[in-house]
């Protein structure tokens, strides 16, 4: 019974992450500037993440959790750097 | 490694709460990403799903790797910790550019 409920709110939990990163995508689409831009693609290396992190939990491995540590590096250095191209309009000065 | 018929009824019954409730944060943040009316507002709401949302899952995680394993399994502090420690910088500096373009 509760392996059931387990199956049932991890997969669920699934499908609101990917939700979550449709609705950064649209964001990412749609916004009207570049820095909308560029916090939707930081949120959208978040839910990623997190979806890696479900999936981790769904299938016992432990591979999944170093795959979400570079995605949390990476989403970090990415935003960043768009941040600093924004402001000065060249990343390394 | 416990198999999942063999996983106690509160381990996962825990972890299936937290997961659930760390997806439904994390939604409700980036749908106010999509609904929200200009960038300074929009700004707060993905914050949601980098604090409450990762914590909780983390916190699954924690708990269902321990009991997986019999034995605490903490190397999920270092996500959180990461994460608590680069948001507030990142989006300083992205609110920063963004006045900065605006005046």
């Amino acid at each position: 019974m509760s392996a059931l409920v387990f199956d049932w709110s991890l997969a669920a939990a699934q499908v609101l992450l990917a939700l979550a990163m449709g609705c950064a995508t649209l964001r990412m689409l749609r916004g009207p500037r570049a820095q909308d831009r560029v916090l939707a693609l930081d949120a959208f290396y978040v839910n990623g993440m997190l979806l890696l992190l479900t999936f981790g939990i769904r299938t016992g491995s432990m591979l999944y959790f170093d795959a979400a540590l570079l995605i949390a590096l990476l989403g970090f250095v990415g935003t960043a750097a768009f941040a600093k191209f924004l402001m000065r309009g060249e990343v390394i000065e | 490694m416990t198999p999942l018929s063999a996983m106690p009824d509160w381990v996962m019954l825990v972890t299936a709460a937290l997961v659930l409730f760390g997806a439904a944060i994390t939604l409700i943040g980036s749908l106010g990403l999509l609904r929200l009316g200009d960038f300074y507002s929009r700004v707060h709401a993905p914050t949601l799903g980098t604090t409450l949302g990762t914590g909780t899952i983390l916190l699954a995680s924690v708990v269902w790797f321990s009991a997986a394993q019999t034995r605490p399994v903490v190397h999920e502090v270092l996500i959180a910790v990461f994460m608590v420690v680069t948001t507030p910088v990142t989006l300083l500096l992205l609110v920063r550019a963004a006045f900065f373009r605006d005046h």
